[in-house]
């Protein structure tokens, strides 16, 4: 009996490691794929053809900067949009909605998180597109402005939700602490309780931003797919083509080995780094501030 | 997965099959080989799905499988040897048949209907007809509003095809560079790429500042469809069977079927009667324009 609840610990024990390790396994072979496929359209295609702003697969024009701006530009918009309301709600939820509004609302948030993203595309396409057109007037609907809305809704479940659990997490004593000294609730809320869950809020905005730039589908049916050198406020109103939309696009198509399916792989590439960019920066300012709290309460 | 609402997947799979005694497959290995996958052009994928149901009423030993996903996704397949028949609203590209050719393969072609591009707009658009040449230089950004060809002052909103739609690379060819082997023409940089034709007709239904174009078996009647003439001598002609069978609509085009090396067995017989005057009735019932003169 002894022996056997051991052995089953210890096979437990061992699954258990195996798939964490596992977990870095995956994403060093994926990274490899990744280098593999996409490293030799360096060397195929010149590095001042693929800074040009000119994408056009099939006659050989290769420049990825419309497409990064276009990325950029779509999540930046979804970002404005849903980190201020994405707070917002995470604030109201946390620290003013009375008890039973606050049962409803977080499963409602989450709720919203698992729509699937095609569902919301749809919306957009046959809703959200053709109101901005008449309301803006706009020449068409199809725009960068309508596909950060829709990142925004994606990305807003995803703030709400773990911003609300860092805020959640602050304990009692620090608003009492703070309304004792006759802080008002704004000030408690303000100064005190967002500045101590600051981590998690940040991290709550890393995450938002990661699924909205990864996000395919729904960018890939409203922004209308132009790839167009985004330049100024303006092109937030017309139409631009991200990178996820020109992979999932032209992926399906591109025969194996060609310079096109190199250059599909130079951009997931650079997709993969953009996000990498923005967790290290996320986690480096989290691990900064970690720091100094730790002086400060030392 | 990105894609696969686009995709009309149709698998049918014959229960007679199951219920035919193993001796009667190995007797008659003919039928139990007739196991065709057909895959391509989504401008061809309706009337494939169509043949097949038919045929597979008609000849019950015989399985067909057909996929949509663009012309060059069916060639690709073609070339992988995952696909028996691929579907093609282009002939097939000279590095396309290199890559056959290096792995051993012979593609044949068969011409199995033609088809009709047409131009499209808002019907609140007051623009009734346009030259090839017009057409062209909207969709290279030469003509920028709707005035300057006798309409509204309204912006043109440019839709296309995404670059692996057979559609795209014709309209290219054929309107954009109006088909000359030396025009390097190319579409104007925001040109909208849809990624389907119910896109496509979606928006053009909504927008009156919308030009698109799509295969005429795909137009619906709430677009308005635009005449066409070859140049300016030339008259407006609007698309339809009798237009396109009399070489008269300039922008009609033949659609392809391919397979990997002379059809033998259940392709072959699949392929003839896609040739056959009933199979053709059906080309018309569709939209598309026989070759065969029913």
């Amino acid at each position: 009996m002894n022996t056997s609840t051991t052995w089953s610990e210890y096979i437990i024990t061992r699954l258990i490691k195996v798939t964490g390790y596992s977990a870095i396994l995956f994403v060093v072979i994926i990274f490899y794929f990744l280098l593999n496929e996409g490293l030799p359209a360096l060397g195929e295609v010149p590095i001042n053809k693929l800074l040009s702003t000119r994408w056009y697969p099939i006659e050989n024009y290769f420049g990825i900067l419309p497409l990064i701006g276009g990325s950029i530009i779509v999540t930046l918009g979804a970002a404005l949009f849903a980190m201020p309301i994405g707070l917002g709600t995470a604030i109201f939820i946390a620290e003013i909605a009375p008890r039973w509004a606050r049962e409803i609302l977080k499963p409602l948030v989450e709720v919203l998180g698992g729509l699937p993203s095609v569902v919301l595309g749809f919306l957009g396409i046959l809703i959200l597109s053709p109101d901005l057109r008449r309301l803006l007037n706009l020449p068409t609907g199809l725009t960068a402005f309508t596909g950060s809305l829709l990142l925004g809704g994606i990305a807003l479940p995803t703030i709400v939700s773990v911003a609300e659990d860092a805020l959640d997490a602050v304990p009692r004593s620090y608003r009492d602490a703070a309304l004792a000294l006759g802080a008002t609730e704004w000030q408690t809320i303000w100064r005190v309780t967002l500045p101590a869950a600051r981590s998690g809020v940040l991290t709550a905005f890393m995450l938002g931003i990661g699924r909205a730039i990864g996000e395919t589908m729904t960018v890939m049916m409203v922004t209308g797919n132009a790839p167009v050198m985004p330049t100024g406020i303006s092109a937030f109103f017309s139409p631009v083509r991200t990178m996820t939309a020109t992979i999932a696009a032209e992926m399906g198509e591109v025969a194996n080995g060609s310079v096109h399916y190199h250059v599909l792989f130079l951009i997931g590439i650079t997709l993969f780094l953009i996000s990498l960019a923005i967790n290290i920066t996320a986690s480096t300012v989290v691990f900064r501030q970690r720091k100094r709290q730790e002086r400060i309460l030392s | 997965m990105q894609r696969s609402f686009l995709f009309i997947i149709l698998i049918i799979t014959l229960m007679g099959c199951v219920s035919i005694p193993e001796q009667s497959i190995i007797k008659s290995p003919h039928s139990a080989a007739a196991y065709i996958q057909n895959k391509g052009s989504d401008t061809i994928v309706n009337l494939a799905l169509a043949w097949a149901e038919r045929y597979q009423t008609l000849h019950p030993e015989a399985r067909i499988s057909v996929t949509g996903g663009g012309t060059g996704t069916g060639i690709a397949a073609l070339i992988n040897k995952t696909v028996d028949i691929a579907n093609a609203s282009r002939q097939i590209k000279p590095e396309e048949l290199a890559q056959a050719e290096a792995k051993g393969q012979k593609p044949v072609e068969f011409i199995v209907a033609r088809d009709a591009i047409a131009v499209i707009v808002n019907p609140k658009n007051p623009v009734n007809q346009l030259t090839l040449q017009q057409i062209s230089d909207i969709y290279s950004g030469k003509i920028n509003n709707w005035s300057e060809v006798g309409g509204d002052n309204r912006p043109i909103v440019r839709l296309s095809r995404e670059t692996n739609s057979g559609t795209h690379v014709y309209f290219l060819e054929n309107v954009l560079r109006l088909g000359q082997k030396d025009n390097k023409t190319l579409f104007s940089t925001n040109t909208l790429l849809l990624p389907s034709s119910e896109g496509i007709t979606a928006e053009v239904k909504d927008n009156p500042n919308a030009i698109g174009y799509d295969g005429l078996g795909y137009v619906t009647l709430d677009v308005k469809v635009i005449a066409v003439a070859k140049d300016l001598v030339g008259s407006y002609i609007l698309p339809s069977a009798k237009t396109v069978n009399d070489n008269q609509y300039p922008i009609a085009r033949d659609l392809y079927m391919y397979t990997a090396s002379s059809p033998i067995g259940a392709i072959k017989d699949y392929l003839d009667w896609i040739l056959s005057p009933e199979a053709q009735a059906i080309v018309t019932q569709l939209g598309f324009v026989p070759i065969v003169k029913p």
